[in-house]
C-alpha cells in the first residue's frame, strides 16, 4: 500500500534548513492535521498544512440517502457544532421546497444554536488555552461545556450528534422542565466568563504568547476566504446572522465583537466577546419565545406526531411514505449559508426533483480559514504555529468532510 | 409560501448589478442566467471566467470582493457534463451572486481564479481531486483529500458509491 507513506514530501530549499512534521498525531494540531514545516533552528521558513485524513466522502453518501436521512450525516461534519449543521442542511432544503417555519421552532432553533455556539467557544477556548501552556482553563471550560451538553442530551437525547433539526421544524417538543435549566444555565454564566478572563485577559504570560503574533492584515484575511472570528479579529465587520439573517435572528439584538490587530489576541477577545453576546441572545430567545406548533404542516415532507398516527388513516399513510420513499424536492440550487462558530457555513444542495439529493456539498469555514496559517507563521517560531492553529479554531472533520 | 417559476429571460434580468457590469464589459461571455429562489446564477463562457470574477471583484460601487465557495457538479451522463460553479459575495452590499462555468466531459480544463483570490487555492484542488477538473495556472494542483495514488474521482457521478472493490 504505498499511500500509507505520507505524501506530499517536500525538500528544504537551504542547506541550513530541515524539514520537520508537526502531526497528524499531534496533540496541537486538534485532530489529524498535518503541517510541514521547514525550520531553521528555530525559526519557521516555509509552512504547508497536509489534510485530509479525516476524509470520510460525506458528500457522496449524501447522493446515496433520502434528504431526511442527510441530517444526522451532517452533524458528523463539524462535531463541535452539530445543531449549526443540522439548521443549515434544514435551511437549505426548506428554501428548496418553499416552506414556511413556524416561529416557535425558527426560535428554538436560534435558542439552541447560541448554546451549541458557545459550547463550541468553550472547546476552543479550553484547548487553545491548553496548546499555549494554561492548563487551568481547560477545566473551567469543560465544566460548563458539561452543562450545555447536559442540556443537549435532555434535548435530543443525545450529548453531541444531536440530529435534533428536522426539515421543516424540529423534531420533538422540547421537555418539561427545559427551559428552567437552560435559565438556570443562563443566569450562572456571565461569572463563569469573567472566571476565564480572570485567568487570562490580564496575564502577562498570556499576552505575550499572543500580542502581535501571528497577525493578518483584514485585505489578506478577505483575499484568503477567512470568515468567522478570524476575520473579525482583522476588524472586517461581517457576521451573517446580522448582515444575512436566517432563522429569525433579525428579531434579536446583539453586537459584533471586533478586534483590531488582527493577531491571536484579538481573536481570543473577539471569540470571548462572543461567549457573552451569544447568551444575551439565548436570554432574548427565552423572553420571548412564541406558542404554536414546531413543525410546518406539510403532511407530505414532514413526519406526523405519533399520537396522530394512531389515530388517523392519513397520517400513518404519509408516515411510511415519507419512512419508505421519502418525499420529492422541486428540481433546483439553493445554497444556505450560515455563522458557524467557526465562521460562513454554506450548503449547497441542488435538487433534480428525486427524494434523494443530486449533490450536497459544505462548504466548510475552517478549510478557508485554515489557508491563512502560512502568512500567519512564516518567519516566526514553531511555538508561535502551535498558537496560530489553536487562534483559527479548525475542526478537522469539517475541513475533510 | 409558493415556489415562484425560475426566471431565465436575460431582458428581465438585467438589472441586477452584478449581471449588469457583466453585460456592459462582455455580453457574448455570458451564456445564461438564472434568477430561482431568490438567487442569481450566471453562465459564464468557459475562456472568460478569470476577467469576469476580476471585474466583479474590482466593481467601483458593487464589488464581490469575496470568494465563498467553489465547487462542481456532474451532470453525468449529458453533456456537457460538467458545471464549476463559484459563489461571490458582496461583503459592502450584502448581495451573493453564482457564476457557473460549463465543461464537457472529454476536456475538463478552465482556468485557475487563484490569482484573484488565493482562497480559491484549497477549493479548486478539492474539485479537481474529488472530480477531476484540471485549472490551468493553479500554482499546486495536487490531490489534498484522497491519497495521491488513488484511483478516480470518487464524486463523479460514474463513481461507485461504495468505490471500486
Amino acid at each position: 500500500m504505498a499511500h500509507l507513506t505520507p505524501t506530499p514530501v517536500i525538500e528544504p530549499l537551504q542547506d541550513r534548513t530541515m524539514i520537520l512534521n508537526m502531526g497528524p498525531q499531534h496533540p496541537s494540531t486538534h485532530g489529524v492535521l498535518r503541517v510541514i514545516l521547514e525550520i531553521d533552528g528555530e525559526n519557521v521558513v516555509r509552512i504547508m498544512p497536509d489534510i485530509g485524513y479525516l476524509h470520510t466522502g460525506i458528500e457522496k453518501t449524501c447522493e446515496a440517502k433520502f434528504y431526511q436521512q442527510v441530517v444526522p450525516l451532517t452533524d458528523r461534519i463539524d462535531y463541535l457544532c452539530p445543531l449549526t449543521n443540522n439548521l443549515c442542511y434544514a435551511l437549505a432544503v426548506e428554501k428548496l421546497l418553499g416552506m414556511e417555519i413556524p416561529p416557535k421552532a425558527q426560535w428554538l432553533r436560534v435558542l439552541l444554536n447560541e448554546l451549541t455556539r458557545i459550547n463550541s467557544h468553550l472547546v476552543w477556548l479550553g484547548t487553545h488555552a491548553l496548546d499555549i501552556g494554561a492548563m487551568t482553563v481547560f477545566l473551567y471550560c469543560f465544566r460548563e461545556r458539561e452543562d450545555i451538553l447536559r442540556i443537549f442530551e435532555m434535548v435530543s437525547g443525545q450529548r453531541m450528534m444531536t440530529s435534533y433539526f428536522r426539515i421543516g421544524g424540529i423534531a420533538l417538543e422540547p421537555p418539561l422542565g427545559f427551559f428552567e435549566k437552560v435559565r438556570d444555565f443562563a443566569d450562572r454564566f456571565p461569572s463563569r466568563v469573567d472566571e476565564y478572563e480572570n485567568l487570562l485577559t490580564g496575564n502577562p504570560i498570556w499576552l505575550m504568547r499572543t500580542k502581535g503574533i501571528a497577525r493578518i492584515t483584514a485585505e489578506d484575511a478577505i483575499a484568503l476566504g477567512a470568515t468567522g472570528p478570524t476575520l473579525r479579529g482583522s476588524g472586517v465587520d461581517l457576521d451573517l446572522r446580522r448582515d444575512m439573517p436566517y432563522s429569525g435572528y433579525e428579531n434579536f439584538k446583539f453586537k459584533v465583537p471586533l478586534g483590531k490587530e488582527g493577531d491571536v489576541f484579538d481573536r481570543y477577545m473577539c471569540r470571548v466577546a462572543e461567549l457573552r453576546e451569544s447568551l444575551a441572545i439565548v436570554k432574548q430567545a427565552l423572553e420571548g419565545m412564541p406558542e404554536g406548533p414546531i413543525k410546518a404542516n406539510m403532511p407530505k415532507v414532514v413526519l406526523p406526531d405519533r399520537e396522530k398516527m394512531k389515530t388517523e388513516m392519513e397520517a400513518l399513510i404519509y408516515h411510511f411514505k415519507i419512512i419508505t420513499e421519502g418525499f420529492s424536492v422541486p428540481a433546483g440550487e439553493v445554497y444556505q449559508a450560515v455563522e458557524s462558530p467557526r465562521g460562513e457555513m454554506g450548503y449547497y444542495v441542488v435538487s433534480d426533483g428525486t427524494a434523494k439529493p443530486y449533490r450536497v456539498h459544505m462548504r466548510a469555514a475552517c478549510l478557508a480559514n485554515l489557508q491563512t496559517l502560512p502568512l500567519m507563521c512564516e518567519g516566526r517560531l514553531i511555538a508561535d504555529v502551535v498558537a496560530a492553529i489553536g487562534s483559527i479554531d479548525i475542526v478537522l472533520g469539517e475541513i475533510d468532510r | 409560501m409558493a415556489l415562484a417559476p425560475p426566471i431565465t429571460d436575460l431582458e428581465k434580468l438585467k438589472t441586477h448589478p452584478a449581471l449588469a457590469s457583466l453585460l456592459d464589459w462582455n455580453p457574448g461571455a455570458i451564456e445564461g442566467v438564472k434568477f430561482d429562489r431568490d438567487e442569481m446564477s450566471i453562465v459564464i463562457d468557459r475562456a472568460h471566467i478569470r476577467d469576469a470574477c476580476t471585474l466583479l471583484r474590482d466593481h467601483r460601487e458593487f464589488a464581490f470582493e469575496f470568494l465563498s465557495d467553489v465547487t462542481c457538479v456532474d451532470w453525468y451522463p449529458s453533456e456537457p457534463r460538467f458545471e464549476v460553479i463559484y459563489h461571490l459575495l458582496s461583503i459592502s452590499k450584502k448581495e451573493r451572486v453564482r457564476l457557473k462555468v460549463r465543461l464537457d466531459g472529454s476536456s475538463p480544463v478552465v482556468e485557475s481564479i487563484t490569482a484573484v483570490w488565493p482562497a480559491a487555492n484549497y477549493f479548486e484542488r478539492e474539485v479537481f481531486d474529488l472530480f477531476g477538473i484540471r485549472f490551468s495556472g493553479h500554482p499546486y494542483l495536487r490531490r489534498i483529500m484522497m491519497p495521491e495514488d488513488w484511483n478516480g474521482n470518487p464524486l463523479r457521478k460514474d463513481y461507485p458509491v461504495e468505490g471500486y472493490r
